[in-house]
């Protein structure tokens, strides 16, 4: 790692949008932009005060040609986001304009920024605790607007808040404990057990709900895994180009078109879903060699949702009966596809196939029964809505594994209470909860949060 | 005049608490030591009750003791009541109390210094510290005796610059009657040391045949007396009862009333006083509510009629506190034969101290007990034995003897004085240590003992005892893992009549007796071999049965700490250097220049963020560092 150097990056989406943003940060950067900035009074921007906006135009110092009309936000250390000078520069010009002023900049002394790096940096320059850095990497790996919001939520310390707030009632709870050993011969009001109790069982149930959205968060964070499959020719790679809207997948009428996994992210309804098209199951041999992979295994094991296609022109086949085998106890929805068609497909067997699983009935071609599905994946997974914006989520798996070991230390105390062991021992998995907690907020220090730090950061030199 | 008095290896001043132990330890361990005290007869004076023990303080105690210090010992052979507290909590907090005949106290422990090898006693006070080069060099006494010496261990206790606080009455003295310490409080500034100023406090004592004690509750001693000192075989002795009573809203009346003559409100004391033991004025002005607090009349001897009124602490005017006193059910007629009074005094800033007592500045110069800010004779005589054993050690050049924090409350009553300070008088808690399941008091010897034996304070006699007695306990625990209970008819009736569910498949004794309901004495039917083991091996053997999972779990803990304590912190790290600390971490930092990671997390005004940076910066530095080796520069 080196803070000496100073960076520069487009810290805008890039898009259509109108404004983009060029941020330099580091020591040099006042100077840099002083290079290739031109006020129409001829200001020196390295005398001006700090936290100050300034108009003017972009020039290339070499041949001094005008590259951009922008406004210059000139915010010197420590009082910016990395407790070093930046500079921003507005552009309006569009997003050919806005590279070409990265470009100057980079020409002119800074170097490009990793991702990450301006959080890395005023995480380094104590501008940020752990939590907040980790939810801005979050943030910066969002493949969803959704995952953005939880982000943003996290950066602004609500999930610290929380767990601080729980942190403080399990201190309460041993600091009642503590007293009741240490002053054993004054009458002061020393804490029932059922006391300790109450508060660590509400406690429990904090940690539960938290826990809960964990699997929502990484949802709202990855995108919904769905797996498209079923035998060859049933209208897969169709189905998939239909909900991108898109001809993303080769479409033929030959069996066996789609080789590879294509995946792809959609949003339905506000929910992230990251689709995946796979290659038509064929036979016995064949799926237990696919199945078999290590690939295609991990694959199944994390999806969130199968989306079983089934060929209503077809009879129900041997090969449509394997699917069985990949659902097991996943989320799924079983979809009769090509209904324009004459039926052969039996129902009723689909039905006792299938039989705690949802069937719709559609067809690709005509775009029947699509929306069905659409909201029957909404209700499945949040209920029909999506309410992120004022919802602590766990998205950090390393959040999650604290909560968890938080939630079985507290567990520990409870059996503890049930077997009517004394008050000091209830302390010793009350303490050992707080720690966990701790690791979130970066209140522990432990081995753990170390190693997060080297490789969230990767501290090189 | 000065004279040139004499040459010794280590110079101990004073005799209380925290000098005697340094005293022993050092001259027990070879070294030629001298020990001072302004006056001859206060040795190991007891000027607060003549109590020792109670939670924390009592783990402290035993500690010592397994470390073969004196304060158990001495315990043992003069208590007239011993109690165990806390007995329906868990085995960490069980505390054992004594209360002992003060004199008799301090005439064993008197003898002790007297009779051991290699120690001298003088009555002198010391006024300065002699320092060549950044070494300590030597004592001056009041009367010009000069004495070279290689280690200087102060343990003035609240003897520098004391002053004693009656009412509007106030006068240069300390603790007790006896004379103050005013001239070294100087020689410590001379050579650069910060003081603070604190306060305590004692009650008046009262006279036996005042007092009607068919109004209080009495509290009698335990009928099994459990002594203090690993080596006390069996104790039998008659004990004498302590008294309980209350204060009454007339009580607070009075207080009320005086409030405006009390020192506390009138100015007349600066320091700061404990929260632990707060005078009976701070008590009703603190807790309004409160319609009354507890009395504790405790026999100071046994033969004497002077009695400690525990809980009335004060610093009231006299008149004010025989009123005050009077207004107590059962002390309605009661004569004062010492009135209560509160002494202010100086003390050193702690972090002005290494982990082991030696001061950062002044090789060879220790501080050990309330020089340091701490309360309490227990507190005092665990640092005392540390500071003895290190001046020893640093005079041999051998490694200092540091406990940490899982290791002994020692370790955490050092730790936390050197690294937090204290902004009162600190007073050791079972709180206060993280892991006090495994530093219980009843295995402080299975913790400490080999160190003291390493040390040469454990005698290798004794150290042949415990061997065994560990020995035992681990065959004891291992025979009972082995044997398989199997679920057979008359094992099931057996349960049964233990009022235990019945058993699915054969278990080991050991799981069983995790079993809250079961205890090690009432399994004999289903155990007919096994043998007939000591007490103490018993108990050993119980509590780590029945606690297994808890010490378990704990042991997991701390050793998540000591990879923190191992991250060390390199001695000329320069924290000017280090970008993104905060100011005031970088002058917390600097200031108490922490050995640890886990030490520089303990420091208040260090926050976890300053702790990832320190991290990085040390990850940045040993990187660089494995660079250049490997580039063979
Ligand atoms: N009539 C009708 N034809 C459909 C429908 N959906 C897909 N098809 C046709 O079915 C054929 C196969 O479609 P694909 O989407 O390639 O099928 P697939 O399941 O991806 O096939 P593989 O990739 O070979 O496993 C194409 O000719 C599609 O046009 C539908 O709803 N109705
Ligand atoms: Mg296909």
């Amino acid at each position: 790692m080196n803070l000496e150097d100073t960076i520069a990056a487009i810290s805008t989406p890039l898009g259509e949008g109108g404004i983009g943003i060029v941020r330099i940060s580091g020591r040099d950067s006042i100077k840099i932009a002083a290079k290739i900035f031109k006020s129409p009074t001829h200001k020196d921007i390295t005398k001006q005060k700090s936290h100050t906006i300034h108009y003017g135009k972009v020039i290339d110092p070499e041949n001094n040609k005008v590259i951009d009309e922008v406004l210059l936000m000139m915010m010197r250390a420590p009082r910016t986001y990395t407790r070093e000078d930046i500079v921003e520069i507005n552009c309006h010009g569009g997003i050919v304009p806005l590279k070409k002023v990265l470009e100057t900049v980079l020409k002119n002394g800074a170097r490009l920024a990793e991702p990450g790096e301006f959080t890395k940096r005023a995480f380094l320059n104590g501008r940020i605790d752990l939590s907040q850095a980790e939810a801005v990497i979050d943030l910066i790996r969002s493949k969803t607007e959704v995952g953005l919001d939880i982000g943003l939520n996290q950066l602004q310390g609500s999930l610290s808040g929380e767990i601080k707030e729980l942190d403080r009632e399990l201190l309460e709870v041993i600091a009642s404990i503590e007293a009741s050993i240490d002053f054993p011969e004054h009458d002061i009001e020393h804490i029932t057990v059922e006391k300790v109790r109450e508060k660590v069982e509400r406690v429990l149930d904090k940690i539960n709900e938290l826990l809960e959205t964990a699997d929502t968060g990484k949802i709202l964070k990855e995108g919904l895994k769905t797996i498209i499959v079923g035998k060859p020719n049933v209208g897969k790679s169709s189905l998939l180009n239909a909900l991108l809207r898109e001809q993303r997948a080769i479409v033929t009428d030959v069996p066996g078109t789609t080789r590879d996994i294509i995946e792809e992210y959609i949003n339905i309804k506000g929910i992230p879903l990251k689709i995946i098209d796979t290659a038509g199951i064929r036979e016995t041999e064949d799926m237990v060699e696919k199945i078999g992979v290590e690939r295609t295994k991990e694959l199944f094991r994390q999806a969130d949702l199968l989306l079983i296609v089934l060929d209503a022109s077809d009879r129900f086949t041997e090969e449509d009966e394997l699917l069985t085998k990949l659902v097991n106890d996943k989320k799924a929805i079983v979809l009769i596809n090509k209904t324009d068609l004459p039926q052969r497909l039996d129902e009723d067997v689909v039905r006792k196939t299938f039989s705690n699983k949802k069937i719709i009935k559609i067809s690709v071609k005509e775009n029947i029964g699509l929306d069905r599905l659409k909201e029957e994946i909404a209700e499945m997974f949040f209920k029909g809505k999506i309410e992120s914006r004022d919802l602590t989520i766990i998205t950090n798996l390393r959040h999650k594994e604290a909560l968890r070991n938080a939630k079985e230390s507290l567990e520990k105390a409870m059996e503890t209470i049930e077997l009517g062991m004394p008050l000091d021992c209830i302390a010793i998995d009350v303490t050992g909860a707080r720690n966990r907690l701790g690791e979130i907020t970066g209140d522990t220090v432990s081995e753990d949060v170390l190693d997060q730090i080297f490789t969230q950061f990767c501290i090189g030199k | 005049m000065v004279y040139h008095a004499g040459c010794y290896d280590v110079a101990v001043i004073g005799a209380g608490h925290a000098g005697c132990e340094a005293a022993l330890a050092s001259a027990r361990m070879g070294l030629k030591t001298v020990a001072f005290t302004i006056n001859m007869d206060n040795i190991a004076m007891m000027p607060c009750n003549p109590a020792v023990g109670g939670p924390a303080k009592g783990h402290l105690v035993r500690e010592v003791d397994a470390l073969g210090g004196q304060i158990g010992i001495n315990t043992d052979k003069t208590f007239i009541q011993m109690r165990m507290l806390n007995t329906g909590k868990g085995p960490a907090v069980h505390a054992l109390r004594a209360q002992c005949d003060k004199k008799h106290y301090q005439k064993e422990m008197k003898l002790t210094l007297e009779i051991q090898e290699n120690l001298d006693v003088k009555q002198a006070e010391v006024v300065e510290i002699l320092v060549e080069g950044e070494k300590v060099a030597g004592v001056v006494t009041k009367t010009g005796a000069v004495f070279m010496c290689r280690a200087v261990v102060v343990t003035t206790g609240v003897y520098l610059k004391g002053r004693i606080i009656i009412g509007e009455v106030n006068y240069s003295g300390g603790p007790n009657g006896m004379f103050p310490a005013n001239e070294l409080s100087k020689s410590l500034i001379d050579l650069g040391f910060k003081l603070g100023r604190f306060k305590t406090g004692t009650p008046a004592r009262v006279d036996r045949r005042s007092i009607d004690f068919s109004k209080m509750k009495e509290q009698p001693g335990n009928i099994k007396i459990i002594p203090f000192s690993f080596t006390s075989e069996h104790i039998e002795r008659e004990q004498v009862s302590c008294w309980l009573t209350y204060t009454t809203e007339e009580t607070h009346k009075i207080i009320q009333d005086n409030l405006h003559r009390s020192p506390l409100y009138t100015g007349n004391i600066e320091g700061i006083g404990p929260r632990y033991c707060p005078s009976i004025e701070t008590k009703v002005v603190r807790f309004k509510d409160k319609p009354s607090h507890q009395v504790f009349i405790e026999p100071e001897g046994r033969d004497t009629n002077e009695m400690y009124v525990q809980g009335l602490s004060t610093s009231l005017p006299e008149d004010v506190q025989i009123k005050m006193y009077r207004s107590v059910p059962g002390m309605e007629r009661v004569e004062i034969m010492r009135p209560g009074y509160a002494i202010e005094y100086d003390y050193v800033i702690p972090t002005q101290l290494k982990a082991n007592l030696e001061t950062k500045s002044i090789k060879g110069l220790f501080m050990a007990g309330q020089i340091n800010g701490t309360s309490g004779y227990e507190e005092a005589a665990a640092q005392g034995i540390i500071a003895g054993i290190n001046a020893a050690l640093y005079i041999k050049d051998q490694e200092p003897l540091i406990l940490d924090r899982s290791q002994a409350y020692i370790g955490v009553l050092i730790d936390d004085l050197i690294t937090k300070g204290t902004d009162e008088p600190y007073r050791m808690l079972t709180s206060r240590a993280e892991y006090r399941l495994l530093l219980r008091q009843d295995n402080a010897d299975l913790r400490l003992t080999e160190i003291g034996y390493k040390l040469g304070l454990i005698s290798p006699e004794r150290y042949k005892k415990f061997e065994k007695k560990r020995k035992m306990i681990e065959e004891e625990i291992r025979r009972l893992m082995e044997i398989k209970i199997t679920p057979s008819k008359e094992n099931q009736e057996i349960l049964k009549k233990l009022g235990t569910s019945p058993l699915k498949t054969p278990v080991a004794l050991f799981e069983l007796l995790k079993r809250p309901e079961l205890e090690y004495e009432n399994l004999e039917e289903l155990d007919p071999e096994r043998l007939l083991l000591p007490e103490d091996v018993v108990e050993q053997v119980k509590i780590q049965i029945k606690y297994h999972g808890y010490i378990k779990r704990q042991m997991e803990q701390a050793k998540q700490y000591k990879k923190m304590e191992k991250k060390k912190i390199p001695e000329n790290i320069n924290y000017d250097e280090i970008r993104g600390l905060r100011n005031e971490a970088r002058e917390k930092l600097k200031e108490i220049r922490p050995t640890s990671i886990g030490q520089a997390s303990r420091i208040s005004g260090v926050n976890p963020a300053d702790i990832s940076i320190l991290i990085i910066y040390l990850e940045q530095i040993k990187r660089k560092n494995k660079e250049r080796e490997e580039n063979g520069e």
